[in-house]
């Protein structure tokens, strides 16, 4: 049952990744992109990972839809025809591809328990976590106490594209009009 | 106006559950599913929600910008000062184990601490974000 819902979630995945390639109109791509991280939401259920898509669903398909729907807003909402050839990114494309399964192939078979990225610092987290931190959702455990560091490093990076694009979107405005220019320069 | 009619009340009607919501997968974090992140996005979204329905004037009563835009700030420092509390305490930096008497409450503590930093910045950035856009585009 498990494979079959997975083999149907992958094949929409695949049918929306084309569409989107084909799709000229923008509104269109971001839709499609919306459907895609639902897609990858419920991929993620299936794989356990409620976490993440929890995450993919409210990050991926809700408020960055409508971050992309406001730049569209503010933009042009049709996709220019291609200048140059398509052979060239099709060969890129095929090389890197062809890489990347080519890499796959000697990764360890999917979910093995002795796969060396579960045995290096997993067990100790699996093992002590509510020991030592009282905390029964793991995730939790290693995001805000054991990899606090790099949880404290994400919020920054959020903080500081905050901060920047608020900074592009406004400073714009200023310059289109004439008499709050001046007043930017001080 | 009328098809506005049902948008208007629908939305009022699910507001409150949507904070609901959003705080229930704050605090309960850790013990289910979510977190600061998660619960900061759900948080805008209302925000968001209230601005495509009732327009920005209304939205700005609710969430007004310059609490959002200090609120991007303001998280960072509570998640850094949680670990200056550590280092105060006794431990490294962002060590709960002083916090409290035992070592897990302590840890407990902390993590709700630092979730609550991740939670006011992400909601305050993804806030004044859509605001940024919204102004722009006017």
């Amino acid at each position: 049952m498990e494979t079959l819902i997975n083999m149907a979630l992958l094949t929409l995945l695949a049918v929306v990744t084309i569409a989107i390639v084909r799709q000229r109109s923008l509104v269109g791509v971001v839709i499609l992109a919306a459907i895609y991280s639902f897609l990858m939401a419920s991929v993620m259920i299936v794989l356990d990972a409620v976490d993440v898509a929890l995450t993919e669903a409210s990050v991926g398909a809700a408020v960055s839809t409508v971050l992309l729907l406001a730049t569209l807003h503010l933009t042009k909402t049709r996709e220019y025809a291609p200048v140059h050839g398509n052979i060239v990114p099709l060969a890129l494309s095929l090389v890197v591809g062809a890489g990347l399964i080519w890499g796959s192939l000697v990764l360890p078979p999917f979910g093995v328990a002795d796969a060396p990225i579960h045995q290096h610092v997993a067990p100790r987290y699996i093992n002590d976590a509510i020991a030592e931190t009282g905390v029964p959702n793991m995730v939790t455990a290693v995001l805000a106490d054991y990899r606090s560091f790099d949880t404290l490093g994400e919020v920054t990076v959020i903080f500081v594209v905050g901060i920047g694009v608020m900074m592009l979107l406004r400073g714009r405005r200023r310059r289109a009009d004439g008499s709050e220019e001046s007043e930017g320069k001080k | 106006m009328s098809l506005d009619l049902i948008l208007r009340v629908g939305t009022k009607l699910i507001l409150p559950f949507i904070l609901l919501f959003a705080f229930y997968v704050q605090l309960h974090g850790d013990y289910g599913p979510g977190g600061g992140f998660q619960a900061g996005i759900i948080v805008s979204a209302m925000v968001i929600l209230v601005t495509i329905t009732f327009g920005l004037r209304a939205a700005k009563r609710i969430a007004p910008q310059e609490i959002v835009e200090r609120m991007v700030p303001l998280g960072i420092l509570i998640f850094a000062g949680t670990g200056v509390l550590s280092l105060v305490t006794g431990g490294n930096y962002l060590d709960y184990s002083y916090f409290a008497h035992e070592p897990v409450h302590g840890h407990h503590i902390g993590i709700l601490m630092v979730e609550v930093g991740v939670l006011v910045t992400v909601s305050g950035t993804m806030i004044a974000l859509f605001y940024a856009f919204i102004e722009r585009g006017r």
